[in-house]
Parts: structure tokens; sequence; C-alpha cells
């Protein structure tokens, strides 16, 4: 027997490696039709299904995103769910951090972020309804010792969500927020054997996460089971105590 | 279809779009009707305006232009320089 209803059409930043990568994945095996964006378009070549849209796209670059959300309409003219996992981390104590290291963080972690709310809320308020995954951190809402300009883009990015989730709620349009712990990505490969080690004596599940722990939340918000969720922001970090 | 059909169409869409993102009669859609000039047009409605007027064009529109879309005839004008004809 064959459904009827449409494939659902999902967004996702960050797409070519770590959690946006196992992002991908997730989605494609629920069957979601996908927008990959990165920069990196020979990495999403790699992870997309031949129905799979691929978009090379600066997330910095904010004309760049309006151009990725242009071809979004031209090829699909609507949009169900967004993820964007796109953002960066640089550990820099306080009395090191350059200004536009402070920047660089905001521009990519939340207004990056917060445009692609905004176009992609424009798509989704055609069927009124939708979905926006974003991404927190543990240390974004608890604070992490020489992390001062990403812990204060990921604390942004959780309120800027509770506010998205109040505002495109009524109409039916979901924000919800998950905040990973400690997971081995290239982003945290710079972590040493002694430094893996004290976090996961601070994880009650006594592991590091995975890419994949990651994506799993991300698909079950992505589905029909997490339709009376919005304004949350999920951890998924082991039982991280920071 | 005709230069001037092609006007007329995009005239109707237009009030259509405005009429049904406002919930308003199609009569009340003039050139001079402006945001937050009727109850109907308040900041939820012009959300729901701009996703309308896109979805009818087939267009996604800068922020600047939705801020600027004070009004039909404003919407007009800025739908005129995406390409759309109005004559």
């Amino acid at each position: 027997m064959t459904s009827s209803a449409p494939r659902p059409i999902s967004l996702i930043t960050g797409a070519s490696r770590g959690i946006g990568a196992a992002c991908v994945q997730q989605l494609q095996q629920a069957g979601h039709q996908l927008i990959l964006v990165a920069r990196d378009t020979t990495a999403l070549q790699t992870l997309a299904m031949p129905d799979d849209l691929v978009i090379s796209a600066d997330l910095t670059d904010e004309s760049q995103i309006l151009a990725c959300f242009r071809q979004v309409q031209q090829h699909f003219g609507r949009l169900d769910h967004l993820v964007n996992a796109a953002g960066m981390m640089q550990d820099s104590a306080l009395a090191l951090t350059k200004s536009a290291n402070l920047a660089a963080h905001f521009q990519l972690n939340v207004t990056a972020t917060f445009l692609c709310c905004q176009l992609a809320s424009r798509l989704m308020l055609r069927q009124k309804c939708g979905n926006i995954v974003n991404f927190g951190s543990k240390v974004g809402e608890n604070g992490s010792s020489g992390q001062a300009a990403y812990c204060a883009s990921k604390a942004a990015v959780s309120g800027m969500s509770k506010a998205l989730a109040k505002e495109l709620g009524p109409q039916g349009i979901r924000v919800n927020v998950v905040a990973p712990g400690f997971i081995d990505t290239t982003l945290t490969a710079h972590y040493n054997a002694e430094q893996r080690a004290q976090l996961t004596s601070q994880t009650a599940l006594r592991r590091l996460g995975t890419a994949a722990d990651v994506a799993a939340v991300v698909g079950f918000l992505c589905s029909d089971a997490a339709g009376y969720i919005t304004g949350q922001v999920l951890a998924v970090d082991g039982g991280l105590v920071l | 279809m005709q230069h001037q059909e092609l006007q007329q169409t995009n005239v109707q869409k237009l009030q259509q779009a405005f009429a049904t993102a406002l919930v308003v009669d199609l009569s009340l859609i003039t050139d001079d009707l402006a945001y937050n000039s009727i109850p109907q047009w308040d900041s939820t409605a012009h959300m729901l305006l701009i996703a309308e007027l896109e979805n009818s064009f087939n267009l996604l529109l800068d922020t600047d232009d939705i801020i600027d879309m004070s009004s039909v005839a404003k919407a007009r004008e800025i739908l005129a320089k995406h390409g759309v004809a109005f004559g």
C-alpha cells in the first residue's frame, strides 16, 4: 500500500558534517526530501539522495541565505521542516577574546539562524504549519569557562527560539531548541584525552555523545509525534553536569 | 496571455491576496488602504499578507520590501520592482 501524503520537505543547514550530516541520514531514513545546505558542496553531494537538493551557501552572507531560500521556493514552493545545524565554536578565555571573534560567533550561530527562521517561516506560513529546530548548547544554558562568546551566542539562540515559538505558534509553526552536551564531532576534535575523560566522568551515562544521539532527537522533533511540542530546549547531554 | 490581460490578472491576484490575508471584502482593497488603518491589517496579518503575496506571485521579498509595504499602492510598486506587471 502506498501513502498519498506528500513527503515532508526539510532543509538542513550545516549539513556537510557532524550533527548536520547525522540529521541528513536521520531524516532521509524517515522519508523526508531534503535540501542540504553548507559551503562544502562535495561533501553534500556524497550525502544527498538523487532527489535531494544541494545548495552551496556561506551563511555568514545574508544575500546567499536569501538566494538559498529563493531556490527552495522555485524548486519546491513549500517547506515543512528547518533544521539550523550550522554553527561554530572557538574556545577562548575572556581576556584573549577579540570582539571580532564574538561577532563571528553571533554572525553564524545567531544571525544566520535568525535569517533562516525568518525566510523559512514565510514559506511555512503558506500552509499554516511547519517546524523549526534550532541548535543551542548545554553550555549556552549552564555556562562554561573559556567559552563566553560561544555560550553567549547559544543562549541567544534559546531566547530567540522561545520568542519565535510564541510568535509563530498561532500560525501552526513549532520552534524548539536541541541543546547538545559534549558531542564527539569535528567541532570538538581539539579536546585532548584528559579533557574527554573529565567530561565523561561528569556525564551520568559515562560516555560522550555522538552525532547520531542528537540526530535521533531532531528526527523526533521533525515527526508528527512531536506535534504538541514547541518553545522547548531539549538537552541531549547524557546527564552532563557542568 | 496578452500583456493587458496579464496586468489585469495581476491586479486581481493582488486584490485577492490582500482580501485573503486580511480577511476583508474585496471592495475594501483600494490603493489607499494602509497598514494599521484597519484593525484587520495588524502585524500578524502583515506576516500572512507577505506569505500570500509571495505565494501568489511566486517570489521571495527582501526584508526592506516587507517593512516598506505600508499600503496597497506601495505593494504594487514593490511587486513591480520584482517584475510583476500592473500597467
